[in-house]
């Protein structure tokens, strides 16, 4: 395949968290997206994977992430296969270690794994041979989702560089939101997190983030605007009084700058986060978000099989 | 299983010199190259025709004393026996471990606390009691009884006495025999189920954090109960400044309370969990490919690096009376699952001696300090003489400080190998171990 990108920066067998990537790691996904975008509009479908079979491994719920490491995989002519995980031996107990050397020994080579657990990709990665994604792990990381976000947020902007994006919500419970303040920090972005205050008073030791507990202090200056998902499954106690306080509406949204664009990592909460008006909006970037799923996810499974 | 290694406490009484070694007892704070000769198990002036043993370069210190460790019997022997525990306490220069009552069942009676202190050991084996039946925190148990069939004290470790009221009875009853509380501080309320320790690293990694105010909670409480009830308090593994300084406070104030650090806490630091592996003087590099290691979960969690420091002064100006081991033997399975997951708890007999080197190596401990905190300082707490003058039963350490040696999990004296400090190199190799006048370890 022939690319517009000069030469990348990548020697990673697995993508475990954000954390660790350089500016030009991001930027070596970020542009390899781009290329991978217009491989799959031209209807090529290249054999890059070929050699590969990648399990899907969801040990938690999910649509679209799923989905678009599935169609990503098979763009690049990778066999899948899909754990089904209320189906397989994880429902007769089997440890989860167990359950991937099974995977390994019949032939998978590399697994995307999203689990309940923070950490539980980094023990794939130690304990088995596999190669392996990460696609969101409890509270702590969802480096796909910061991805596509990082692409979608420089799509719009050109550069993040000096950019103030705000995370409004949940971001305690927020492993979207963990992932991308690395990624937008890397890339040259502020970043700032607003929400209720036991949602948000741990990230005050955070390097470089701004923390804010009023809406007005949260979305002043903001260039970009990045709702989260009230995380009831993970302990957020409640809507409460969340939705009056903080719910996101197009008069809201007059507190940040002019035009400044509004994400979602989805799936909302319908008309908690924030209103259905804006979120099919005019200033929502939640469609392109999910455009731009299967592309990255492309990139990163080139990059980790080591096929580009 | 057979390791020529290792020795019995009921084998026959030793005859040798050590010779040229250097010497150092706590008990009367002298430090010096001399011989130290053994005939039957009794320091003596000289025994001529006994074999010479070349201790030069190396340390001799009283025998060390571990105030908690988990031996897993009865019930749990998968993870460690009574003989692989007490063989590592022997490995690592210990010749008296306190064995803490949360077995299955629980030692909450005066006929399992006995099977225990009976049973074949490579070191002398205290037994801690349960404080409440079935360890269950309900109902206390007959104290009395326990501490006439031979147990120091009693603890419901894994979790602390969990009200006030219960407490203040356990200590009455305590004053009166004269044994402590061994308190595993920690409100479970307040801990909310955190798996590691709230801050930065915590918030990164998502983890549940554990706030340190669940231990000083308990902490401050038991302290109260405690001076009320003129009793005998030991907080065992405490892990933040703030419980030390109401410790330092209540010292002042005479109240009888002691406390214990565990090397874990005094070395390592959260950022372990992050994949760092530098120690509490150092500037941490976590490393995503070690993060989330199950073998960093312990309770209390992995110390913040300013506790840390803060709890190795302590050791350092005697505010911390002892580093105890907190030896909780696991198997690799329940350690090989998701962080949060892992059983807590990790094995410290066998290298307890060597972090609290490196302590020493990184200027933060003196030699003299460290080895007061291991052997005659938790000794006395429970009621036993450490010396190396002559006439005295010989109960004693030999080490080369020198020396280094990689923590080999195949051959730890100890049934399991739950240690994030596997494969490192670590200084301080034990040589020599001799309990009650008989050798528990040789190389």
């Amino acid at each position: 395949m022939t690319t517009a990108v000069g030469p990348r920066t990548w020697s990673r067998r697995h993508l475990l968290d954000v954390d660790g990537l350089s500016r030009d790691e991001l930027e070596t996904i970020l542009a390899l997206a781009v290329d991978m975008r217009n491989v799959r509009a031209g209807r090529e479908h290249p054999s890059l994977l070929e050699a590969e079979t990648v399990a899907l491994a969801f040990f938690e719920a999910s649509t679209r992430t799923r989905i678009s490491f599935e169609l990503a995989a098979k763009a690049l002519g990778a066999t899948t296969v899909d754990l089904g995980v209320d189906r397989s031996s994880v429902s007769k107990g089997e440890s989860l270690v167990d359950t991937l050397r099974t995977l390994e020994r019949t032939g998978v080579t590399t697994v995307v794994i999203r689990h309940s657990d923070s950490g539980a990709p980094h023990l794939a990665a130690r304990e088995t041979g596999l190669r392996v994604i990460n696609a969101g792990d409890g509270v702590h990381a969802h480096p796909t989702q910061a991805l596509l976000d990082a692409l979608t947020l420089r799509e719009f902007f050109g550069s993040l560089d000096g950019r103030m994006v705000v995370i409004v919500g949940d971001v305690a419970h927020s492993r979207v939101a963990r992932s991308n303040i690395h990624s937008l920090q890397s890339l040259g972005a502020r970043v700032r997190v607003a929400g209720p205050a036991p949602w948000v008073a741990d990230f005050n030791h955070w390097p470089g983030v701004e923390v804010a507990t009023s809406l007005d202090d949260g979305l002043r200056d903001a260039d970009a605007v990045m709702a989260l998902r009230v995380q009831l499954e993970r302990g957020a106690e409640s809507f409460g009084d969340f939705v009056a306080d903080w719910r996101l509406d197009e008069d809201r949204m007059a507190l940040a700058l002019p035009g400044a664009p509004i994400l979602h990592p989805g799936p909302t909460n319908e008309g908690v986060e924030l209103t259905a008006e804006l979120a099919n909006g005019p200033r929502s970037l939640i469609g392109r978000q999910v455009e731009n799923g299967v592309p990255i996810r492309m990139a990163v499974l080139a990059l980790v099989c080591g096929a580009v | 299983m057979r390791d020529a290694r290792f020795g019995l406490l009921t084998d026959r009484p030793a005859t040798f010199v050590l010779v040229g070694g250097r010497v150092i007892d706590p008990s009367d704070g002298s430090d010096e190259e001399r011989d130290i000769a053994v005939r039957d198990g009794l320091v003596v002036e000289a025994a001529d025709d006994a074999e010479r043993i070349d201790a030069s370069g190396w340390v001799i210190a009283p025998g060390f004393c571990d105030l908690h460790a988990h031996l897993r019997e009865p019930g749990i022997s998968g993870a460690e026996t009574i003989a692989s525990g007490t063989r590592a306490a022997a490995h690592g220069g210990f010749t008296t471990v306190c064995a803490m009552p949360n077995t299955d069942p629980p030692l909450d009676s005066a006929d399992a606390v006995g099977a225990v202190v009976a049973a074949p050991a490579s070191a002398r084996v205290r037994v801690i009691a349960a404080a409440t039946r079935r360890r269950a925190g309900g109902e206390l148990t007959a104290v009395e009884e326990l501490g006439r069939a031979g147990a120091i004290g009693v603890s419901d470790d894994g979790a602390a006495v969990p009200s006030a009221a219960l407490t203040a009875d356990l200590l009455a009853r305590l004053a009166s025999l004269g044994l402590p509380l061994f308190e595993h501080a920690e409100d479970a309320s307040v801990a909310g189920g955190g798996v590691m320790r709230a801050g930065p690293a915590a918030t990164r990694l998502g983890l549940a954090p554990w706030p340190p105010e669940a231990e000083v909670a308990i902490v401050e409480r038991d302290i109260a109960l405690a001076e009320a009830a003129h009793a005998r308090l030991h907080l065992t593994h405490l892990s933040t400044a703030r419980s030390l300084d109401a410790v330092r406070a209540a010292k002042a104030r005479g109240v009888a309370v002691t406390c214990d650090v565990t090397p874990h806490h005094l070395a390592l630091t959260d950022e372990w969990v992050a994949g760092s592996r530098r120690f509490a003087w150092e500037e941490a590099d976590p490393r995503s490919e070690l993060a989330y290691d199950g073998r960093c979960r312990v309770n209390p969690p992995l110390a913040s690096r300013d506790d840390a420091m803060n709890l190795l002064a302590g050791v350092a100006d005697g505010a911390v009376d002892a580093i105890a081991t907190d030896h909780a033997p696991h198997p690799a399975e329940s350690k090989l699952v998701p962080f949060a997951q892992a059983a807590p708890g990790l094995i410290g007999l066998e290298t307890a001696l060597s972090v609290g080197l490196l302590t020493v190596e990184a200027g933060r401990l003196s030699l003299s300090a460290l080895l007061a905190a291991l052997s005659t300082r938790p000794a006395a707490i429970v009621g036993e003489k450490r010396g190396l003058r002559t006439g005295e039963r010989a109960d004693l350490v030999a080490f080369d400080p020198a020396a280094g040696w990689r923590v080999d999990a195949t051959t730890l004296g100890s049934a399991s190998a739950n240690s994030p400090l596997v494969d490192m190199e670590l200084p301080g190799v034990v040589r020599l171990t001799v309990a009650d006048g008989r050798v528990t370890y040789r190389t």
